[in-house]
């Protein structure tokens, strides 16, 4: 089986990095061939969402190749989508696209520069596309490496530091990973990476052989343990979660873009796909029986990350901790998971995916426009700011839009996925989805305050010759703003494939 | 008979002009921003006119206009999660939407005039029309998920007309704080919809109000009282009650017309309205609805006891404001559903009128203090007399609107037959001597006596008392004259809605048209929250005319009102030796219960954000990214450590390999 979609969307970027090596030294070439692969990447992706049919489920658009044909140790080569990857991998070309646009005024080293934000791109697509579990593990590490060189090579300042602390971070959560991928295959009975069943190649995925799984050489609990911690470092959840704040405040612009937008995603969808569908009833351990810890973990990693961010005066470093907040909504969906009334699961895993898709599209655009503003004020630092409103009113108003989301407005697409979370996840743990709830007023405090020290109050003589947005700078803003307010007003656009994936994998 | 799609479009055009202006106008043709303002008198128009049309179908209808068969429809569904939302066009709903549609409409055609060459003045009407889209949204609907978003969307409507000169430091801070402390109040009532949710099952969805209310007997004592308790919260912080109500005197920072609208049909009535839509829920448990009246009529006290002194003229009013929803609660609460509501409803116009009468006085003088004002009279003549029919009405003269509705209130109050009525009883006619005065003594600093200089003088002694001048003082000037007819034309219709609208629940005896008791009879007719006609009656629906408490409370009225006169017109006795003899009392009023230090300087600067937030922080620094960085730095240690081993010496690889050698045979040897 072969449809060629997925693969044409994972290689797309990096097969244009491969020309820009050979293309002439002559940026604007090199930076319009980038941000146009982007486009045609965004075009790709929307394509895959819409051609994959909700009413029909299940996993389509499959690719599937023999990839190391061993006896007894079969990886292959296998793409697909099925509901929960699709808005994922649309989310990827989205923020993909607005990364490239927001990296054209990018001077230093341009064609190095936009080789690894392609790359970058084929790693995250790659993740989301895969249904190998070795192939999934392949695409996960190679993303570290753009992301070392784009914030060593272009972040600000302690880019270094920041760069190796970020991959030692994932390298030793990966490193888990890898064991526990060795240590599930070689458990009897379940030899195979497929992550999910596929029919028509008969194959049967790891989530029925794990319910099926009768004699695990390791303990089922610690398998599950190796997988999670690479997803909590990803996400990344309390106390696990110190390389954000240093990665995204020192990564340039677009790096933050795609590291809050698509990168952390990469941890939630793992802990939706594997830590949830492989253990969902597995005889020797299942996710249930650990999920009152996932729902304190949520809790605190809420409202600490909502307190710490009140102290930040940087405005990267400020939202790169409401994304740790918000992050822990998505862990509260999941910990919903133990959920015994005939309500069951569904509203808290459904909520957790939507939260992915909406964090991304809204911290996306936050980092965006922090870039822009930095760009243009020369300081992010929020007392030094001021009165910004006046000389650009665009990227204020932006900016207030995207603040207004993240604090979980109604109409616009963070209030539909944190009310999912909190209505799935309220009758099974009523006090952690009472403090994680309580995390909105503390957003509305700081993201009323970030918005009201930078761009209210008098003008300040030396931002008089500050510029507003021009118009290349407002396509990829316009584009986030789009699915934000679109999926604000009428979310099961996006949670019409979330249920079908999710009501599949709960089965 | 209205259809949803017509009901669904009393919302959709304001909605529709936010839009427009705000993605055409504004963008790419600003300089026809006039247009901004005539499509948004024209679209509310169009609302109001549905607004009528739904408020005779459903008195066509008994009470209740049923859309879609009575099936909610789906927001967002999931298996065992469906999000309802709807039409819910009761009797209750369209009180609201002509009482909303109609003063927002004023509001617009006085904002015509007012806003005029404000270099916002596209931006201004696109708020405005989401503000009046949201509350029109939040009145309509069906689903309580979907109440809380349009909820949610007044509170951000009047974040950003409040903040809207947000050049000025100020406006901007009482944006930020009118949002944070309703957001408090949004949080109990999130949590209440939460719980209210997993009471329910997928046949029985209690977010469905219609649903709610054919279950509330089902819901259990302790359940149906947390519930209402967190649904109180939220209107608490939306109606500015105490303690949620220091956020609406700093809510002057907007436009005047803003607070013309905030502080009668739309924001602060959103919270009436709310305890309103689930007042069976409330009815099903007496400790909440103690709770609601005694917090209403302690804030209808307290409230009106800091406008008795303060010298700012729209901060007066928004006392009163927090004073007079003080008597809506309390009604609610001592069961006067009907008195709530009709006071809310004439409040309404002659809150507003009285907001745009100081927007008028602005005008002219260029300045809010009353210090500074004066004699206004003679220069304006009509904002003078509509005031004065405004103020009649607040304070309850008869036959001004404000008396019978403040009367029904109070007879609600006794026939409530209870301690707990009895105390609300005394509170509220407490509250009305203190309206007296508070009013009139407005009245008289305004318009009566010699003119004080107005801005011209007010800059004079900030700079003679070495301050700076913020922005705001800058813009006005002193300009006496009436203000333009767009002005006044809203103001003296408000006027005559003053005189009259309180005729409506006509309490004596049916007159022409008007049955007795015809507010009432209206809005009880709903059976989803009356049960029948008659046992609405039973509730207190229609009390009869008290002639005692009527001319109690009328002296009480006067009695305040002739104080004021003693002091402000006659000058038989002085303000300043007053404020001196009471200056404990005084300084408490004037610094308003030192309510504002204790939130903002003690509990979230001092306690929370400079000790709590501020450990919390540090020990993220400290303990979690220090060990961190701990481990890093260990194992670089270990790694330095071990690599002595490696320093490439063959003789060291031969005597570390001998002696391991040594030991695996010595284990093998004496433990094997």
């Amino acid at each position: 089986m072969f449809s060629g979609w997925l693969t044409a969307a994972v290689f797309l970027p990096a097969a244009t990095a491969l020309v820009l090596v050979f293309m002439p030294r002559r940026d604007s070439w090199i930076r319009w061939t980038a941000i146009g692969a982007t486009v045609v990447e965004l075009g790709l992706t929307i394509g895959i969402f819409v051609a994959y049919e909700v009413d029909r489920g299940g996993v389509q658009l499959v690719d599937f190749l023999d990839w190391i044909p061993i006896d007894g140790f079969e990886a292959n080569y296998f793409l697909g989508v099925d509901g929960l990857s699709a808005p994922m991998i649309l989310l990827t070309g989205i923020l993909g696209a607005a990364a490239a646009f927001a990296s054209w005024r990018v001077t230093h080293r341009v064609r190095e520069y936009f080789i690894w934000l392609l790359i970058l791109q084929t790693a995250v697509t790659g993740v989301f596309a895969s249904l190998d579990l070795l192939l999934f593990f392949v695409f996960w590490e190679i993303e570290l490496i753009p992301m070392f060189m784009l914030i060593s090579g272009w972040g600000t300042g302690q880019p270094r530091y920041s760069a190796m602390k970020f991959v030692l971070f994932t390298l030793t959560g990966s490193a888990f990973m890898l064991v526990g991928i060795l240590a599930l295959f070689v458990s009897q009975d379940i030899g195979t990476f497929a992550m999910i069943s596929l029919p028509e190649e008969g194959i049967v995925g790891i989530p029925e052989k794990m319910a099926l799984a009768s004699g695990l050489i390791a303990p089922a609990g610690l398998i599950f343990a190796l997988f999670f911690v690479a997803f909590a470092v990803k996400l990344p959840i309390w106390p696990l979660h110190n390389w954000l704040p240093d990665a995204h405040t020192d990564a340039p612009t677009a790096v933050s873009v795609m590291l809050a937008g698509v990168l952390l995603k990469m941890g939630g969808y793992g802990m939706i796909r594997i830590s949830t569908g492989f253990f969902l009833d597995s005889p020797g351990f299942q996710i249930k029986d650990i999920a009152w810890l996932l729902a304190a973990g949520a809790a605190i990693s809420v409202a600490y990350g909502a307190v710490v961010t009140l102290r930040q005066t940087d405005l990267k470093r400020l939202i790169a901790y409401s994304s740790i907040s918000h992050m822990g909504f998505v862990m509260l969906g999941i910990a919903a998971i133990s959920a015994t009334g005939d309500r069951g699961p569904s509203g808290g895993l459904n909520g957790a995916a939507l939260q992915m898709f909406t964090h991304g599209t809204i911290t996306g655009l936050l980092f965006l426009l922090v870039g822009m503003t930095y760009e243009r004020a020369h300081t992010r630092h929020i007392p030094d700011l001021g009165g910004l409103a006046t000389r650009m009113p665009l990227i204020a108003t932006a900016f207030l839009v995207a603040g207004l989301a993240s604090l979980g407005l109604p109409g616009l697409s963070g209030f539909p996925a944190e009310i999912t979370v909190f209505l799935g996840t309220w009758d099974t743990w009523p006090w952690a989805t009472g403090i994680a709830a309580f995390g909105i007023v503390l957003a509305a405090a700081y993201i009323l305050w970030m918005v009201q020290r930078s761009f209210f109050g008098p003008m300040l003589p030396r931002f008089a010759d500050v510029k507003d947005a021009s118009a290349v700078d407002l396509i990829p803003v316009v584009g986030l703003i789009v699915p934000i307010v679109a999926i604000g007003i009428w979310p099961s656009l996006i949670t019409d494939s979330f249920r079908v994936g999710i009501a599949a994998m709960l089965g | 008979m209205i259809n949803e799609a017509g009901s669904w479009l009393i919302v959709g055009l304001p909605l529709a002009s936010f839009v427009i202006i705000g993605v055409v106008i504004r963008p790419f043709f600003n300089r026809y921003a006039n247009w901004a303002g005539y499509l948004t008198v024209a679209s509310i128009a169009g609302s109001l006119g549905l607004s009528i049309w739904a408020f005779a179908s459903v008195a066509d209808a008994g009470g209740n206009v049923v859309m879609n068969g009575n099936v909610p429809r789906e927001w967002l569904s999931f298996p065992g999660l469906v999000l309802p939302f709807g039409i819910l066009m009761d009797s209750l709903t369209v009180v609201m939407l002509l009482t909303v549609s109609g003063v927002s409409l004023l509001v617009q055609i006085y904002g015509l005039g007012y806003m005029k060459g404000d270099p916002g003045y596209s931006r201004y009407f696109a708020f405005m029309s989401l503000f009046t889209a949201s509350m029109l949204g939040l009145v309509v609907s069906r689903g309580v998920v979907q109440i809380y978003v349009f909820w949610e969307l007044v509170g951000l409507s009047s974040y950003l007309l409040i903040g809207f000169w947000y050049t000025r430091p100020a406006a901007a801070a009482a944006a930020k704080k009118a949002f944070l402390m309703t957001r408090f109040g949004d949080f109990a009532f999130l949590l209440a919809i939460l719980y209210l949710f997993t009471l329910g099952t997928d046949e029985t969805n209690l977010l469905d109000v219609p649903t709610l209310y054919l279950n509330v007997g089902l819901l259990g004592g302790a359940a149906a009282t947390w519930i209402a308790l967190g649904i109180f919260a939220g209107a608490v912080g939306k109606s500015a009650q105490f303690p949620l109500h220091t956020w609406l005197p700093d809510a002057m920072e907007g436009p005047t017309p803003v607070s013309a609208l905030v502080h009668s049909a739309t924001m602060v009535a959103a919270g009436v309205f709310l305890v309103g839509r689930f007042f069976p829920l409330f009815e099903s448990t007496s400790s909440v609805m103690t709770t609601v009246a005694l917090v209403g009529g302690f804030t209808a006290v307290f409230a009106a006891s800091m406008a008795l002194v303060a010298t700012d003229i729209k901060r007066v009013f928004a006392f009163s404001t927090v004073s007079q929803l003080g008597y809506m609660f309390l009604a609610l609460g001592t069961g006067a559903y009907v008195a709530a509501f009709f006071h809310l409803f004439v409040h309404a116009w002659f809150k507003t009128l009285l907001f745009m009468s100081a927007g008028s006085v602005h005008h002219a003088s260029g300045t809010f203090d009353l210090r500074y004002m004066g004699g206004l009279r003679k220069v304006l003549p009509w904002t003078y007399a509509a005031t004065i029919m405004g103020g009649l009405s607040l304070a309850g003269i008869f036959p001004f609107s404000g008396f019978w509705s403040k009367d029904e209130i109070l007879v609600g109050a006794l026939d409530a037959d209870s301690t707990v009525g009895v105390i609300v009883l005394v509170l509220g006619l407490t509250a009305v001597a203190m309206t007296g005065f508070y009013m009139f003594r407005v009245i008289f600093m305004t318009y009566h006596g010699k003119f004080r200089g107005g801005i011209d003088k007010e800059n004079e002694d900030l700079r003679a008392a070495g301050q700076e001048i913020d922005e705001a003082h800058a813009h006005g000037h002193v300009h006496l004259a009436e203000s333009p007819w767009q002005m006044v034309l809203p103001i003296s219709i408000l006027a005559m809605a003053a005189l009259v609208a309180g005729f409506l629940t006509n309490p004596v005896e049916s007159y022409g048209i008007v049955d007795k008791h015809s507010f009432g009879e209206f809005v009880t007719e709903n059976e989803e929250v009356f049960v029948d006609h008659g046992a609405a009656i039973e509730a207190g629906a229609e009390p009869e005319f008290n002639f005692p408490l009527a001319f109690a409370s009328t002296a009480l009225a006067l009695s305040g009102i002739a104080l004021a006169f003693a002091m402000y017109q006659a000058k038989v006795i002085s303000p300043s030796r007053m404020a001196v003899r009471f200056r404990p009392v005084y300084k408490l009023l004037v610094n308003k219960y030192y309510m504002d230090e204790l939130y903002e300087t003690i509990i979230v600067r001092k306690l929370f954000y400079e000790r709590f937030a501020r450990f919390t922080a540090s020990f993220d620094k400290s303990w979690v990214d220090g060990v961190n960085v701990q481990i890093g730095s260990w194992s670089q240690r270990l790694g330095s450590v071990l690599g002595f081993a490696q320093d490439g010496q063959l003789q060291t690889y031969g005597a570390v390999a001998s002696a391991g050698l040594v030991i695996a045979l010595a284990v093998f040897i004496f433990w094997v």
